[in-house]
């Protein structure tokens, strides 16, 4: 019938704007993102985790993992000051912050505080800074 | 009062873009750039004791380089402190790597109040967003600016 081989036809175009590169939406995972995610799920075993590569917005090659923003939510942060909840995020992503990872925004949060706003927020846009020195955080 | 708050918070988060959200009035923020000292730790320890409230921005208050470092001296503009040490990071790869080092802090910017490491752009807002800094300024002897805005419009 008619209406299959719409379907159809919708169906691969579907694909088609899937597979097409530079569509918009986000990028692949790359290694670093990976490697950002399994360490703190491995460290806080979060309730929630949430990541984004807002390394684009910088002046740094396309595909870049140098910038990121992370809301972990965790009961384990319970008790402790933003300082000490924010050093504990440091030291489990200690091996990325002296390599690639160039700025790290952090949403340190118990599950009850995320209930209160949970979203990741917006970082402020880029004013380029460090193009002279690119690649030393 | 926390509706205040909440509302500067806002408008902050909407982080306005161009230099004419950056200029801060009657600058009384000291710029010490390369005069840091290089990065050691001792001076780095008499450097942020100097000072009540000291920062290391990436760039300076009138220009910040960052839009982290831009977010920190937004914040300190709305609740009036204009007699901060201000020091560029970019001026000093010394100072750059000493105060990360000295702070066991991966990241620029940095505030400290009365000589005790704050934390970077996300503590500050944060502390901005739910009235500790209110507090911690008080601490300080200074009076927050926000403080007096809210009493002028409650009194409307």
């Amino acid at each position: 019938m008619l209406s299959g081989q719409l379907l159809r036809r919708l169906g691969s175009m579907a694909t088609r704007v899937c597979l097409s590169p530079g569509s918009a939406g986000p990028g692949p995972v790359g290694p670093v993102e990976a490697a950002i995610r399994a360490k703190l799920e491995q460290a806080l075993s979060p309730e929630v985790l949430e990541l984004r590569n807002e390394s684009g917005g910088h002046a740094v090659p396309r595909g870049s993992e140098t910038h990121f923003r992370v809301a972990v939510v965790s009961s384990r942060f319970e008790g402790m000051s933003l300082l000490q909840r924010h050093r504990l995020i440091h030291e489990t992503l200690s091996e990325e912050l002296a390599g690639p990872v160039h700025a790290l925004a952090i949403q340190a949060r118990t599950p009850a505080q995320w209930r209160e706003n949970p979203q990741l927020d917006t970082s402020p846009p880029c004013l380029g800074g460090s193009k002279k020195t690119r690649g030393t955080p | 009062m926390s509706g205040a708050l909440r509302r500067t918070a806002a408008a902050l988060l909407r982080w306005g873009r161009g230099p004419g959200g950056v200029g801060l009035q009657g600058a009384g923020v000291r710029a010490a750039g390369s005069g840091a000292g290089g990065g050691q730790a001792e001076q780095l320890d008499a450097l942020v004791k100097k000072d009540k409230v000291v920062v290391f921005l990436k760039g300076t208050p009138e220009q910040p380089q960052c839009g982290f470092s831009n977010a920190v001296v937004q914040i300190l503009r709305l609740h009036g402190v204009r007699d901060y040490a201000a020091y560029n990071v970019l001026d000093d790869p010394d100072l750059r790597q000493g105060i990360k080092d000295y702070s066991n802090w991966p990241t620029i910017p940095q505030v400290y109040l009365n000589g005790e490491f704050v934390g970077g752009c996300d503590i500050l807002l944060q502390m901005h967003q739910n009235g500790d800094l209110v507090e911690e300024l008080k601490k300080l002897g200074i009076r927050s600016a926000l403080l007096d805005e809210t009493k002028d419009q409650e009194s409307k």
